[in-house]
């Protein structure tokens, strides 16, 4: 039985995440990798902006820093590039990270800043009540969109990828296992890593969207999560409508630090 | 020995740098904007080389959050910015202030609203410096108005930021952020260096925002072995969110109280002139610069002034300002702006005592006689 107790903060809980929300999941994978990859709790910064997923610092007990609303990844900059040897998190949402905070996710990622940045991907703003986010896709139905989106939805991970990411995974609330072994692939991954973990809010995505209860999210999660092996040998019909999950992208590039302190060796004459 | 230190032709800017490396600090973030760039380039290339970082973010708004990010870790941090960039940064130094995070801001003040006038001086932030971010709050703020003073207001800047656990900004403005001046700078022997309490307390016992009787609580730095939540939501002493009104109350009121207690430490001014004579000049930044010049030319032509000077103009020195306006028959208040702190200082003094401004919104500076003309009416 795993000991979560060692790195929460009891005296917090209980939690004020809604009955059925999937991001006390992922909270749980999350410390499942750290207590994998035996990090000290002293070294790990965990960084968020505002939304529900952002309130997951409160509840661990690193260093915790609960930003303002779509900065997390600007702040968390801050901490990496004062402190390098610090374990720098983030956690945010899909409004957060990709809506008001979208610059600098794509910047963190162009720099390849040695951050892990966990996106709680629901599709929906939860905290504010049901809005349609960046995200939300196609026809889906939000309190700012009573008639169905009309917006196309981003693609985080391609984004992510895109911009300069040196390690992308995307994976589900429901593959709990395949969820830790990304978190603890994208920690050691030396760069920026992103993990998007699409994941249920049954109060303000499911509801308006024929998906009352989380088990029914669960299943549809589920059931349109498809491996990156087995994607590679379908066709873009079978895919339609379906999200790949696993690793989408790992490759080696300079780290932002790691060039900052040959900078710092160049410019003082060290070398 | 300060007397073998070599005297530096600088303009503002740069005597600005010198005086935040001299102060320690060692981190700066910032983002391109005019007339502050120079900052930024400067410390690009002065900060590697004493192992300190720069770094350039995407937009104002991360470097704000990067400086504060920073500074938790434990270093002194800088940005700096101009108006519509400056505008930009207020809801991270409500942040800064909320959660008590050391940090210091320069404004280099240029023509505004908007675009305005990139290249051309201005005093127009000066209410924003004060109340730029939303909610109730105190707020330090610096204006220097030579080089000389730049330098050492920059080094205080960074005292008052660790001191009070406060963002600090720095308001220059286009004049004399860009023009040069000699500079001694100090000799580190005698420069006073102020670092933030840091808990001595055991790790398991620290309460991040429960301050002792000074009203400003210990900070650890993140990583020191203290792990604590830092939120910018209403917090108790722990840290951690709360709706209790009772508790709410006592952190809005020390938040405050931390800064307004300590306004006789943090204050300075500077007054000069003929502290007898009908007409008193109030001017600051580089408006002080043509009050000062006029201050001169009335000598010759016999027309007797004072000046007062606040080199803190938030919190503003106002029992001293009243002392100093006692019995004037005029106020002559010199500013870059339409007026912003005519109506502060008509809040504070008798309504017997005319206040009258000189303003300028054209960029240009303010010419001298165009006080000595105001202040010649006074008979």
């Amino acid at each position: 039985m795993f000991n979560y107790e060692k790195y929460l903060r009891v005296k917090k809980f209980p939690h004020i995440w809604c009955a059925g929300c999937g991001d006390g999941t992922i909270l749980k994978s999350l410390l499942r990798a750290v207590d994998h990859l035996n990090l000290s709790k002293d070294e790990v910064v965990l960084v968020s902006g505002i939304g529900c997923s952002s309130r997951t610092p409160g509840y661990v007990d690193f260093n915790t820093l609960h930003t303002t609303h779509g900065r997390a990844l600007a702040f968390a900059t801050g901490v990496k590039h004062a402190k390098p040897d610090l374990h720098v998190i983030v956690v945010s949402g899909d409004g957060d990270a990709t809506a008001i905070g979208g610059n600098h996710f794509i910047h963190a990622a162009r720099r390849n800043i040695d951050i892990t940045m966990i996106l709680f991907n629901n599709f929906i703003y939860g905290m504010t009540g049901g809005q349609a986010s960046p995200t939300t896709p196609l026809g889906a139905m939000a309190s700012t969109a009573p008639y169905g989106s009309i917006e196309p939805n981003f693609n985080v991970s391609e984004l992510a990828k895109s911009a300069g990411a040196s390690f992308v995974a995307r994976t589900t609330a429901f593959h709990t296992g395949q969820m830790e072994n990304l978190f603890i692939k994208a920690i050691s991954k030396k760069g920026f890593s992103l993990v998007e973990v699409i994941v249920q809010c049954p109060t303000a995505y499911g509801r308006r969207n024929k998906l009352r209860s989380p088990v029914d999210m669960l299943k549809w999660q589920k059931d349109h999560a498809v491996p990156v092996s087995a994607a590679a040998k379908m066709t873009p019909e079978q895919l339609e409508g379906k999200f790949t999950t696993g690793v989408l992208w790992d490759i080696d590039r300079p780290e932002y630090t790691d060039q900052y302190r040959r900078l710092i060796e160049k410019a003082s004459g060290q070398c | 020995m300060s007397n073998k230190i070599k005297p530096v032709f600088v303009q503002g800017n740069h005597a600005c740098v010198l005086g935040a490396l001299k102060a320690g600090c060692r981190f700066f973030a910032g983002y391109p904007i005019t007339p502050s760039s120079e900052i930024a380039e400067i410390l690009a290339i002065e900060l590697p080389k004493i192992g300190g970082r720069f770094i350039q973010m995407e937009d104002e708004i991360a470097a704000m959050g990067a400086v504060i990010g920073a500074s938790l870790t434990g270093m002194k941090a800088l940005t700096a910015t101009s108006g519509p960039g400056f505008s930009l940064k207020q809801e991270n130094i409500g942040y800064a202030v909320m959660t008590e995070v050391p940090c210091v801001i320069v404004n280099v003040q240029r023509g505004g609203m908007s675009t305005g006038l990139p290249t051309q001086s201005a005093q127009g932030d000066v209410l924003q410096s004060r109340w730029g971010t939303h909610g109730d709050h105190e707020i330090i703020v610096l204006t220097p108005s030579t080089i000389p003073e730049i330098y050492r207001l920059t080094i205080r800047a960074f005292n008052l930021a660790e001191k009070y656990r406060t963002p600090v900004i720095l308001l220059l403005d286009e004049i004399i952020g860009h023009m040069r001046e000699v500079l001694v700078e100090y000799d580190d022997a005698d420069v006073e260096r102020i670092e933030r309490v840091r808990p001595d307390c055991p790790p398991d016992q620290y309460l991040p925002f429960k301050p002792d009787e000074t009203d400003i609580p210990p900070m650890a730095d993140f990583g020191s072995g203290y792990r604590y939540h830092v939120t910018g939501l209403c917090h108790d002493e722990t840290g951690f969110p709360t709706n209790d009104p009772v508790k709410i109350d006592k952190m809005m009121q020390r938040l405050n109280r931390k800064i307004s207690r300590y306004t006789d430490d943090i204050v300075e001014y500077q007054l000069d002139g003929n502290s007898d004579a009908p007409v008193l000049l109030m001017a600051y930044g580089s408006s002080a610069r043509s009050a000062r010049q006029a201050l001169r030319i009335g000598d010759e032509r016999g027309i007797s002034m004072s000046l007062f000077q606040p080199l803190t103009i938030w919190p503003f020195p106002e029992t001293a300002f009243q002392a100093a306006a006692a019995g004037k028959k005029k106020i002559i208040v010199v500013e870059a702006n339409a007026g912003q702190m005519k109506r502060e200082i008509e809040r504070l003094v008798n309504r017997d005592i005319q206040v009258q401004l000189i303003g300028s919104l054209n960029g240009e500076p303010i010419h001298p006689e165009k006080i000595l003309l105001a202040a010649g009416e006074v008979g």
